[in-house]
Parts: structure tokens; C-alpha cells; sequence
């Protein structure tokens, strides 16, 4: 298998026992994305030189290449986390030019585990968007069809693993921003927990939808990541203190009498009915492997998009209102006074999508309206989560499709801001609730050859629970060992 | 369908969030908006009346810490995103 195929945890073992060089394996990576990233329009900003010296400290033995399990990995890492001394643009022009002066938590944690990172992966502007169209700099290709969206909103990340631009990477998911352009690419992708990864560092959109996770090449690797990143911090007041378990010893135990909770609503007239039939076939494959699955009923559902699209706007409203030209980012600097510098500089550096839901939010939230829309919103929040807690009652996880279509055409979605809302049905109820979910490869559609995820859900803090089953069920397929031909 | 917001509520809205949107901006934002809080009717459908609403995913109360001067940002480091400063403090046009 060549290098840059490799999973992480198949990087270790070659590295751990001197086969292969920190430097050879951060070279290989760069050369590739050298030739395919002009295409492919995952990175932001490259971080070639760092990785290369980070590299040499580990071949010369300045740094130890056994002392940790992510020891001279080479990950890409979304733009929207806070990496010091790197530019951090999170998809947009009023950050363009914005370097942090720290590391977020996750950044921090890696390095100190000897992670060399790649470099920065395009994004829709602030996390808003599942395609990368809403990107202020790049629109990236999905690896298996350059004329596709590879999702988003960390879009960069998930086709950077796919076109093994990287050995993993980081993405963050609000309301499906891991899960959904996983399953668009063919990779793995987790959303943890509310509160299970640090937000600190973490360039805020939804305050209390937001986590950062794991885009990956197989499941293994998702859990070593993710064991690296995961615990209290308390730089983080939303960071839960509990303790983190062993996510790799998890993986190995069978799924035989575990039941899995089907959900009836997930399954709706207007899916593409291949992507229906990858994942009915994904569900037969568990139940081969001995698990119980039963049906199951989250009758909010439908709810959900109408729910997100007011509380997740409001929150970023606030979040936002901190990009004024004052202390970082653009400044239009033709303004006699304040507020016109903030209305300048605003409306200058937001794209339209940015703008658009700082409008919803603002609007949702102002006197008059709060409770019509805000507050109720929160009530059904409320419901969404009931359902959840209601169905693991019933079973210890849920299995559903990711996305009601496979990849679609770039500017397929860009006219309509609701139709690309109510794509995101099947990803918004979890991060509503707080529970993580995690994307897996279960197949291709038949026609075009699209790539289908298979979405494993949880209770809350059972990351270990969705782990193990998708490694499982990925065992016991082949689709992690595909691979895109990519085209440029 | 009946409106639900108007382009004045829009300009209105655009004010409190500090954003100049232009004619052309305006109208499609109207229309946009319109579109999108149309479809929020839905929630309209759920009785919610004896549901509390949910401001947190997870069980934590008040995170609080020692009220105690603790090292912070360097200033150096807090001033050098600035878009103009005078090495102590961010400069801005005048408020008023």
C-alpha cells in the first residue's frame, strides 16, 4: 500500500519501528498536495516549512518519536480553530489576514502529542453551509467527482482525507459539519458530545451546538484522535468534567446483542433511493453480525430544521457581533465614526450566507419576537432531545442515513438558502440534543458512484458505544479500503 | 402566504446587526427571510406550553472560579490583529 494510503494507526506502527521517517512521511504529503491541491482546494494556508523542521526534530531524535500515540502524524486541521502564529481565516475575508496569538485547546493537545500539521482546510464562511460554496476563497472538490461538493462545512478537511492530502484531520460540526461531507467523501467523521472536546480556541458559530472532531480514514483512527482531544478543560465553561474512556481497547468487543434502534422518520419519501438502499444493506450487515434491531420512533423530527435554522442564527448573531474592525480582522478605515466602521467593515468582510443568518438570528431574538421564535424553538429543542432519551430506552444506539442525497452538483443548492437547510434533516436533531454521532462508509450510489455514510448515534458520552459499532460493521465491509481516482 | 416581515422590519433588523445592505440586498434578503421564517410556522404545530425551554445540552450549573487576578494575554500579543493602535490600547474613530 503506498504511504499516503496508509491510516494513521498503519503510520504509527511503520514509524514505531523505524521502517519509514517522520521526514518521508511529511514529505510524501506535501509533494501530493503540491500536485492535487490546486484542483482539490482543501487548504487555506499551508504550514509545509513547520512540518518539515517538526519533522527533522523527531528523524534526529531531538524529539521522540515513541513518546506518544500521534508521535510524527501529519493532520490537516479545519481553518476555524485557533493555531498561534498561523493564520486563521475561517473562511472569510473580515479574517483573512488574522493571525491568533494562541493555540486553541485541541491545537495545543496535538502538538504536545507530536502531531505536524499540514496545514489550514477550507471551510464555509464561519461554519455556515454544507457544501464549501459559502467559502470567501475557494470552492473544494469532492475527491470522487471534481464537479461535486465534497459537503461542509469542513469541507476541506473531509476531501483531504479522502484524496489522502493527509494522514487525518480535524472538522467541527455544529449541525452535521463532520458528519455530512464524511459521508460525502467516503471517510469517517465524529461529532463527540456537547462538551466533550475543548471549545476553547475554537472560533465560535453556535455556542452550544458546537464540537470539534475527528475526520478520519478509518474508524480506528477516529478513536486515537479523539482520545488525544477528549477531556475536561477549564479554559471551557461548557467543558464537561468526566472522565475520558479508553476508545481504541472499546473497538474490539463484538456487536452481537447490542440492539440498534432504527428510526422511522429518517427514512422519508424524496430520499434517493439508492442512498436509502446503501443504508438498509448497511443495517442488514449489523444485524449479520448478531445485533437486535428494532424500530423506533423520534417523532420531532420533522421539526428539527425549523428549530436549528432559529437557535443556531441566534447564537451566531451574538458570536458574531465581535467582528467590528476594533481589535482584529477588517477595518474599513473611510469611516468618520464608529458605528460606521462597524457597518463598513461588516458588510464588507461577511458573505451573503453570513449575513443572511446574523439577519434570521438578530431578528429571532429582538423584542417582539423572542418568544414566538427563540423561546419556542428551545421548547422543541427540548422535545427532540425527550425523543432521543425516550428511543435509548429501547436500544443502545440508532443507525440512519446521513444526508437524503449523495453529493451533489456544485451550484445545484446555492439559490435557494432553505432547500440547502432542509438537506440537513437527519444531522441537526442530534446536535439539537447534545448526543454524538459519527459518519461511516456503508457503500456508493449505484449510478454515479457517489459515496454513502452510514450515521451511528448515541447517548450522551457513549462515544465508545458508536465507535464500536462502526469499527465493527467497517471490519466487516470493504469500503475503507476505496479510494478515489482523482481526475484534476 | 402571508408576509412575514417587511422590507422596512428588514432595514430595521439590518441596523441592529450593523450590516449596510444595499437595494438590490435588500429585496432579495426580504424575500429570503420571508421564505425561510415562513417555514418556521411549522414549529406552530407543537404544543409547547408545559415544555421547559432548553438552554444547555448537557446537566452543568454555573461554572465559577476564584475571583483572582490570574496572567492574561500579553499586550504586545493582545494589540498585533489591530488594525491601528498606539502600543497601549486599540485606536477607533471617534464614537460620536
Amino acid at each position: 500500500m503506498e504511504l499516503q494510503s496508509l491510516a494513521v494507526h498503519q503510520l504509527r506502527d511503520l514509524l514505531a519501528r523505524r521502517e519509514v521517517s517522520a521526514t518521508e512521511v511529511a514529505a510524501c504529503y506535501l509533494e501530493r498536495i503540491e500536485a492535487l491541491d490546486p484542483a482539490l482546494r482543501c487548504y487555506l494556508t499551508m504550514m509545509g516549512e513547520e512540518a518539515l523542521r517538526e519533522a527533522a526534530l523527531f528523524d534526529s531524535g531531538k524529539k521522540d518519536l515513541d513518546a506518544s500515540p500521534l508521535a510524527g502524524v501529519p493532520l490537516a486541521i479545519k481553518d476555524v480553530i485557533c493555531t498561534r502564529g498561523i493564520r486563521t481565516t475561517c473562511g472569510s475575508r473580515i479574517l483573512e489576514n488574522f493571525i491568533p496569538p494562541y493555540d486553541g485547546t485541541v491545537a495545543e493537545l496535538l502538538r504536545k502529542s507530536g502531531v505536524i500539521f499540514l496545514g489550514k482546510t477550507n471551510m464555509d464562511e464561519f461554519a455556515m453551509g454544507s457544501s464549501s460554496e459559502n467559502s470567501s476563497f475557494a470552492v473544494t472538490r469532492n475527491p470522487w467527482d471534481m464537479e461535486r461538493v465534497p459537503g461542509g462545512s469542513s469541507s476541506g478537511s473531509a476531501a483531504a482525507v479522502a484524496a489522502d492530502l493527509c494522514a487525518g484531520a480535524l472538522g467541527t460540526d455544529t449541525g452535521g459539519s463532520i458528519r455530512q461531507p464524511a459521508s460525502f467523501c467516503g471517510v469517517v467523521g465524529l461529532k463527540p458530545t456537547y462538551g466533550r472536546v475543548s471549545r476553547f480556541g475554537l472560533v465560535a458559530f453556535a455556542s452550544s451546538l458546537d464540537q470539534i472532531g475527528p475526520i478520519t480514514k478509518d474508524v480506528e483512527d477516529a478513536a486515537l484522535i479523539l482520545q488525544t482531544i477528549a477531556g475536561y478543560d477549564r479554559r471551557d465553561s461548557t467543558s464537561v468534567d468526566l472522565p475520558v474512556p479508553d476508545y481504541q481497547a472499546a473497538l474490539d468487543a463484538p456487536i452481537k446483542g447490542l440492539r440498534l434502534g432504527i428510526p422511522k422518520e429518517y427514512f422519508i419519501d424524496g430520499m434517493d433511493p439508492e442512498v436509502e438502499s446503501a443504508v438498509r444493506q448497511a443495517i442488514r450487515t449489523c444485524a449479520d453480525l448478531g445485533a437486535e434491531v428494532v424500530e423506533v420512533s423520534l417523532p420531532h423530527t420533522e421539526y428539527g430544521v425549523a428549530a436549528y435554522y432559529i437557535i443556531a442564527p441566534a447564537e451566531a448573531s451574538s458570536n458574531l457581533a465581535r467582528y467590528d474592525g476594533v481589535k482584529y480582522g477588517l477595518r474599513i478605515t473611510d469611516a468618520r465614526d464608529l458605528i460606521t466602521t462597524y457597518r463598513l467593515s461588516r458588510s464588507k468582510g461577511f458573505g451573503p450566507e453570513v449575513k443572511r443568518r446574523i439577519m434570521i438570528g438578530t431578528y429571532v431574538l429582538s423584542a417582539g419576537y423572542y418568544d414566538a421564535y427563540y423561546k419556542k424553538a428551545s421548547q422543541v429543542r427540548t422535545l427532540i432531545r425527550r425523543d432521543f432519551l425516550n428511543a435509548f430506552e429501547k436500544c443502545d444506539a440508532l443507525l440512519a442515513p446521513v444526508a437524503p442525497v449523495p453529493a451533489f452538483k456544485i451550484g445545484e443548492k446555492t439559490d435557494d438558502p432553505l432547500q440547502m437547510y432542509l438537506s440537513d434533516v437527519f444531522t441537526l436533531p442530534a446536535s439539537l440534543a447534545g448526543i454524538p454521532g459519527i459518519s461511516v462508509p456503508c457503500g456508493f450510489t449505484t449510478s454515479e458512484k457517489l459515496p454513502v455514510g452510514l450515521q451511528i448515534l448515541g447517548p450522551h458520552f457513549r462515544e465508545d458505544t458508536i465507535l464500536r459499532i462502526a469499527h465493527q460493521f467497517e471490519q466487516a465491509t470493504l469500503f475503507h479500503h476505496m479510494k478515489p481516482e482523482i481526475k484534476p | 402566504m402571508t408576509e412575514k416581515i417587511s422590507r422596512q422590519e428588514v432595514r430595521h433588523v439590518a441596523n441592529l446587526a450593523r450590516l449596510d445592505l444595499s437595494d438590490a440586498e435588500e429585496a432579495r434578503m426580504t424575500e429570503q427571510m420571508n421564505d425561510i421564517l415562513g417555514y418556521m410556522d411549522k414549529l406552530n404545530e407543537l404544543d409547547t406550553g408545559a415544555v421547559t425551554a432548553m438552554t444547555h445540552a448537557i446537566q452543568l450549573q454555573n461554572v465559577f472560579r476564584q475571583d483572582e487576578a490570574v496572567p492574561s494575554l500579553d499586550r504586545e500579543l493582545a494589540l498585533a490583529n489591530a488594525p491601528q493602535s498606539d502600543g497601549a490600547s486599540f485606536v477607533v474613530p471617534k464614537i460620536i
